[in-house]
């Protein structure tokens, strides 16, 4: 076992998968010799060199495009897109092409490519640099999306990203990358499709993803003194969701929150919400609660930011009025 | 070219020509469904191009690439099946008119994305050179996808990696209804490729012996590590641009006036010149319209898809 970061540890499983696996490869923005934009593929450039980590122009129509064109022909590359909010200048190379060849071909082609995508806020990066755009790709039939939160899920959800057969949306966030864990030192993998429950408690199910598990775990630690346990269920895939493990925890604990850093409306925590009711309905002890963004674009200002994203403080309030008999505000 | 070797394409040509000329009845029938964008007329560039690459090489198509994948060596049942939506067609009924691919036939599909074949053509032209493949992929696009964001993109990074992509433009003079003297201040698209740092070879796309000429030497450059070209083939689709165009942008003259040009005529007519007999025509003629006319059977004689079908293969 070793200690590191999640940047460590997703930059670790690419490098055992380009190890292993010759038609590994990566292509992105500035990802060679500037090393990303945060520092994560620049030493696999210095270990692999420019064939297997290559610099591309600002093209990201073309660079996903292009990861597209390489997997059909039997390579595995691993496409970077610099901020998530770029992915909407190549839209159509992954909902139009990656998403459907395959069906639209009856079975004829795959295309095997992992899309690497940083999003979140908390940076002061404004709203062009700071969404959670996950919901987008969770909604179509045909992708994967996986949203590791640790270390270890970033390891093992890479190599598996890298070794499915399909395209895989793989989701990163800013805040996450400086958060450390215990990775294994062997090959191994997290399945794609199974969420992990980070800690047991018998009174809430707390569901969440990516950049909110730490203050999940911290919320779950501060109401612990005053005697509420919650169970905090990590969703890990995003697409498909784990509706057993979901299901199972709510039909323990009676009582479900999901938590999510993007804007509230329509997002991941609706479609959990509505799984849990059509699941779920007779063990609730009273309406699944959303704890989201908000309706509103990433503001510049540190404290307008602080305001949009979920805080440990409004886990702790709703948490507990959802533990002594109240509903939604 | 040998008449040997011009045989086959003329055939060819007469085979696509058959088929594009099924459409618009089956749909009025009722037996197909949905868009369909024929290229009747546009045969010598789908035939022409594909005559000059080998089993080894690869294509990207558009939403009029009946010809294309026929030329590139699509069995006429697979393709009619797939149009009529059977079981039986190349892509099990799932893709239809717009989506038919083979990769094992290097028919990397249709699309019905404009200007989607770019990056994915650039793709698979990347993997051919990490891979130290003998190949070269043809990207087939029309004149209005000259204007997205894909062209331009695609062709600056085939250029800078030097990658072995043969840029096809078939300039039809329209868009959907946009007319190119309207759309663009250039009268050939091929001068952009200056701008890529890449050759632009314009050729007349209803001169069959002139596409197979331009091509070859276009995949020879790029089998030798000069990288990519883009060819423009002056062309004209006699059809609108889909079944239901009532064609308001374009003269019935303009039409006629292009018919004159009509690549299979040409290229008949040559072979008369060179020694083929009246006979043979009129075999390959006969032939090929039996071939089309065969295929229909097939297809229409081949099963729906069963229902399941619907949610096979949505993940590998």
């Amino acid at each position: 076992m070793t200690m590191m970061t999640q940047l460590e540890a997703i930059r670790c499983g690419l490098s055992e998968e380009m190890k292993r696996d010759s038609s590994v490869f990566i292509m992105g923005e500035d990802v060679g010799l500037y090393g990303g934009v945060f520092g994560l593929t620049g030493p696999l450039w210095k270990e692999f060199g420019d064939d297997r980590v290559i610099d591309t122009p600002i093209s990201e129509l073309a660079i996903v495009g292009t990861g597209v064109g390489a997997a059909m022909l039997g390579l595995r590359p691993v496409v970077e897109i610099m901020f998530m909010d770029f992915i909407t200048l190549a839209m159509d190379p992954i909902v139009n092409q990656a998403a459907k060849l395959r069906y639209m071909t009856g079975g004829k082609i795959k295309v095997p490519m992992v899309v690497r995508m940083l999003g979140g806020g908390g940076l002061s990066v404004s709203a062009q640099h700071s969404q959670s755009l996950e919901a987008w790709f969770a909604h179509i039939p045909g992708l994967k999306v996986v949203a590791p939160a640790t270390a270890y899920d970033g390891k093992g959800l890479m190599k598996s990203a890298i070794r499915d057969d399909n395209t895989v949306i793989f989701i990163e966030h800013k805040l996450l990358y400086k958060s450390s864990d215990e990775v294994p030192d062997d090959d191994y993998t997290v399945p794609i499709g199974k969420a992990d429950i980070k800690r047991v408690g018998k009174d809430i199910s707390l569901i969440t993803y990516s950049g909110m598990l730490p203050k999940a775990l911290a919320a779950a630690a501060e109401l612990s003194s005053e005697g509420i346990e919650l169970e905090v269920v990590d969703l890990r895939t995003l697409r498909p969701l784990d509706s057993a493990t979901i299901l199972e925890s709510v039909c323990r604990t009676g009582k479900a929150i999901v938590l999510h850093e993007a804007p509230l409306s329509l997002g991941i925590g609706a479609e959990v919400s509505a799984l849990i009711m059509e699941g779920a309905f007779d063990y609730l002890d009273a309406p699944v609660v959303r704890i989201a963004g908000k309706e509103v674009p990433s503001p510049y200002n540190d404290t307008l930011e602080a305001q949009v994203i979920p805080t440990v403080g409004q886990i702790v309030t709703v948490a507990r009025k959802l533990r002594h008999g109240g509903c939604n505000d | 070219m040998g008449t040997e070797e011009l045989l086959p394409l003329y055939k060819k040509m007469l085979e696509i020509r058959n088929l594009e000329l099924l459409i618009k009845p089956l749909i009025r029938e009722g037996l197909m469904r949905g868009f369909s964008h024929q290229s009747v007329g546009q045969e010598g560039v789908a035939v022409g191009v594909c005559s000059a690459l080998s089993d080894r090489d690869y294509i990207t198509s558009n939403h009029r690439g009946h010809g294309h994948v026929l030329a590139k060596g699509l069995e006429l049942k697979l393709v009619m099946a797939e149009l009529l939506g059977r079981a039986t067609g190349c892509c099990g009924g799932k893709g239809g008119s717009m989506h038919i691919a083979d990769p094992s036939l290097g028919i990397l599909g249709a699309n019905g994305i404009v200007g989607a074949g770019m990056p994915i053509a650039v793709g698979a032209a990347l993997a051919i050179k990490k891979q130290g493949m003998d190949s070269v992929v043809a990207c087939f696009f029309g004149d209005g996808a000259a204007n997205e964001g894909s062209f331009h993109e695609s062709l600056n990074l085939a250029a800078i990696w030097k990658l072995p992509v043969l840029f096809v433009c078939e300039n039809n003079l329209y868009g959907m209804s946009g007319p190119v003297k309207k759309m663009l201040l250039i009268e050939d698209i091929a001068i952009r490729a200056k701008g890529y740092g890449m050759p632009g070879i314009i050729g007349d796309g209803n001169d069959i012996e002139e596409v197979h000429k331009l091509t070859a030497e276009a995949v020879a450059r790029a089998k030798s590590g000069q990288g990519p070209t883009l060819l423009e083939f002056k062309t004209y689709r006699w059809f609108g641009h889909s079944v239901n165009d009532a064609e308001a942008y374009r003269t019935r003259e303009e039409v006629e006036e292009w018919k004159k040009l009509c690549p299979i005529h040409r290229l008949r007519d040559k072979l008369l010149t060179r020694g083929v007999t009246q006979e043979t025509i009129e075999r390959i003629d006969s032939e090929a319209k039996a071939a089309v006319e065969e295929a229909l059977e097939y297809a229409k004689n081949s099963p729906n898809p069963e229902p399941e079908a619907a949610f096979r293969d949505v993940y590998a």
